[in-house]
């Protein structure tokens, strides 16, 4: 049995199969994920049309600094991501743990700093529900807004969130020398995964921060 | 009767025994029992409601249940029936059995995930049930806020999470079909040599990917709303409740899709094995299902033509609801076809098939009524849509369900079911539905609304017509159970292929072995060669391990 044919699951005829059918599964659920976010995005653009002043005005109230630098960290987490890939793909064990290591570290400072921010919002009343004031006459409109800004960006911490458990489950898995130039499915796998949550990102920020500070 | 030979071969059902080779077994045929026996539990709580709601109806008076009770009875009957039973229960129970063996596989592309996704639907099915238990919930099966976001005092959360968790179940079962229907065909299995169930089930599975993650948002978007009152969909705040409707059909109206599609494809392998013949135009049919299912997504707008809509919309539905009526129609003329000059024996999967292809077209039909503008202003919510959308979905589906288990029971259990039994619920099932929701078209059109408990003494007649189908319905029901039940251990040995289908399915013996084929087939003609023969069609092909 070849070294490759240890990773074989019974059902497949043979690796190639396996890892092309793992790699369709894997778009296919980001179809799904896309729709997820989908139907938020759509939500989001029929009350941007609707209380065009109220969002530009809400929008103000977001933190364009912090959300800029949470911006550059997410993207350095996918070229680190990139990294770990390519080192699996070259068989670079060492390298492969250690970027795997840093996209957790992006990935934790991504979240620190959007729950700094979060507890920013509550400190002012911006959280929406019965403590929620938005001085200026789009008090409702306003709410609207933050309501999506929580459900958004908190859904994508969630995905976050998985992400670092999938990341560290590699790691481990990593430091016991499963993968190699030979399979490493997992690891491509997870940076799809991990990509796609960056992608995410990217239409929210300009999304919430930035579209309505123009208006 | 040959007992000892199905005991003596070692095949899926006998391979290993105990509670863990079936808890924790990833093989697609067992998963497809734990998801047969969970719909199964599912269809009678589900029955249950409609019991009730069917005996208060009896009369004019309230005099069974009080109008709140009555209001959580329609709704849990529509949560039970739609997600629990109506969603997974060809895909689940019949392809998750079907799907591997029809294209040559040994299992589906991820055999865990395909547990998993029957955990998650009985963890979804739990928060239901638990809903239930706790005193239910009345919102009716659509959820419309603000009614069910801020004034029902019902545990709205708690059912909205169950079908949340329960959606994840579907899209997991999609994501797993289409995987293995693009990569782990067997040598020869081309597209167009795949039979029609695979292609319905590929269609249905778009639908899975595509429409569940937006039904999951939207309910996460009420929960939230319930419990931290965001305003997304609450006018008080300024959000919009209509916002709320689009989401939730632009899912629910493609999952009639989901539910319908997989019956067709049940009914075409049916009238193609009982009249003997190759299916008419198969790649007309094949691509009626994707059409379903693709212009299926452009047609939720019909369902709200007076929730305030804009007329234009409301015209552009309209005309896009016409377009998707045009392959459902291309099937059935196609099946009609098939008939023709075909040699036609009227076993009990045949009989609900045909019964498929009348009540479907009943349904379809008064669709097209309720797609038209004007008349759908005059009849929306009347027992004139309830009506319309049992005969799509019980005439339909459950018709294609039940002559799908019968058909395939021989190679799931090795055993055959009684067939004269099976032929007379076959009947009573037809006879019994007719009565049962024949009279709600008359009732609707001429005005009793849906979800009311009390109505004027002048429609009690036909209520009670309505009442005296559903009995005969549920006997037709409770039969299958029973003599199915019975045949597992008295049943004929059915043998490799006893309906002489030309299925790769059925070049296997029965129940299959694990692996499912003994060597990997190589297939050299579509499903449906019936003037050829099947050693033929199947040369033996080579070893499954090399």
């Amino acid at each position: 049995m070849s070294k490759v044919e240890v990773f074989r699951q019974h059902h497949f005829e043979d690796v190639e199969q396996q890892h092309e059918a793992s790699w369709l599964g894997m778009w296919v659920f980001l179809a799904t994920e896309v729709m997820f976010f989908g139907g938020m995005f759509a939500c989001y653009f029929v009350y941007r049309h609707w209380y065009l002043q109220a969002f530009a005005a809400a929008s103000n109230h977001l933190d364009v600094l912090l959300g800029g630098i949470n911006t550059a960290v997410l993207i350095c987490s996918s070229f680190t991501m990139a990294l770990a890939v390519h080192s699996a793909e070259t068989n670079k064990r060492n390298a492969l743990i250690i970027f795997l290591g840093l996209t957790v570290v992006l990935g934790t400072v991504f979240l620190g700093i959007k729950f700094f921010e979060y507890h920013s919002k509550f400190v002012e009343h911006l959280v929406p529900g019965s403590a929620f004031a938005f001085p200026g006459p789009f008090e409702r409109p306003a709410e609207i807004f933050f309501s999506f800004y929580f459900a958004m960006t908190g859904m994508h911490a969630v995905h976050m969130i998985i992400g670092i458990g999938l990341l560290t489950a590699l790691i481990v898995q990593a430091r016991r020398g499963r993968f190699s130039a030979f399979y490493h499915t997992p690891v491509e796998l997870t940076g799809l995964y991990w990509h796609f949550v960056d992608i995410v990102w990217i239409f929210l920020f300009p999304l919430l921060y930035l579209l309505g500070r123009h208006v | 009767m040959n007992i000892p030979d199905i005991e003596r071969r070692e095949h899926y059902l006998n391979i290993n025994y105990g509670i863990r080779s079936w808890l924790f077994t990833t093989d697609h045929k067992r998963i497809a029992w734990l998801y047969l026996l969970s719909v199964t539990l599912f269809f009678f709580i589900g029955g249950i409601f409609a019991t009730l709601i069917r005996l208060e109806l009896l009369t004019p008076q309230g005099d069974l249940v009080q109008s709140e009770t009555y209001n959580k009875l329609f709704t849990m009957h529509g949560v039970t029936m739609i997600f629990f039973f109506l969603i997974p229960s060809i895909p689940a129970v019949l392809g998750n059995f079907l799907v591997p063996m029809m294209i040559g596989a040994r299992d589906l592309a991820f055999p865990r995930l395909n547990l998993a996704s029957w955990y998650i639907f009985i963890l979804g099915g739990a928060f239901t049930l638990m809903a239930a238990a706790a005193g239910g919930v009345d919102t009716g099966w659509t959820f419309y806020t603000p009614y069910s976001s801020i004034y029902s005092n019902t545990h709205v959360v708690l059912t909205v999470v169950g079908i949340f968790i329960t959606g994840f179940s579907s899209i997991l079962t999609g994501l797993n079909f289409i995987v293995t229907i693009h990569k782990m065909r067997a040598p020869g299995m081309t597209w167009f040599r795949l039979p029609l169930f695979i292609w319905a089930h590929y269609a249905t599975s778009i639908i899975f990917i595509l429409g569940t993650p937006v039904i999951a948002i939207t309910l996460l978007l009420v929960g939230l709303e319930r419990i931290f009152r965001l305003g997304i969909f609450d006018p008080a705040l300024g959000g919009d409740p209509v916002l709320f409707q689009h989401l939730f059909w632009f899912y629910s109206h493609p999952a009639v899709y989901i539910m319908v599609l997989p019956a067709m494809g049940v009914v075409s392998e049916l009238i193609a094995c009982f009249s003997r013949k190759r299916i008419f135009g198969y790649s007309i049919v094949a691509f009626a299902s994707l059409g379903i299912a693709v212009i299926g997504f452009l047609v939720w707008g019909h369902h709200m033509f007076v929730s305030g809509q804009s007329v234009h919309a409301g015209m552009v539905f309209s005309f896009l609801s016409m377009v998707v009526a045009i392959p459902s129609a291309i099937k059935v003329f196609n099946w009609t076809a098939t008939l023709y000059k075909g040699s036609i024996s009227y076993d009990a999967p045949m009989l609900y098939a045909l019964g498929f292809i009348g009540l479907f077209t009943i349904g379809g039909l008064t669709g097209l009524f309720l797609a038209t503008l004007g008349i759908d202003v005059h009849v929306h919510d009347t027992y004139f849509v309830i009506a319309h959308f049992h005969y799509i979905m019980v005439g339909g589906s459950v018709m294609g369900y039940l002559g799908g288990i019968h058909f395939w029971w021989p190679k799931m259990t090795g055993r055959r079911y009684p067939e004269s039994w099976a032929r007379l619920a076959a009947l009573i099932i037809f006879i019994g539905f007719h009565l049962t929701f024949f009279p709600q078209f008359i009732l609707g059109y001429i005005g009793m609304p849906r979800r009311y408990h009390v109505y004027p003494p002048e429609f009690q007649v036909l209520n009670v017509m309505s009442t005296a189908g559903a009995s005969i319905l549920a006997v037709g029901y409770l039969l299958p159970l029973t003599y199915l039940i019975w045949s597992l251990r008295y049943g004929a040995v059915a043998g490799r292929n006893p309906w002489g289908a030309r299925g790769l399915e059925w070049q296997t013996p029965s129940p299959p072995p694990t692996e499912n084929f003994e060597r990997t087939p190589i297939v050299t003609e579509g499903a449906y060669a019936y003037e050829k023969d099947p050693e033929e069609i199947y040369p033996l092909g080579k070893p499954a391990h090399v």
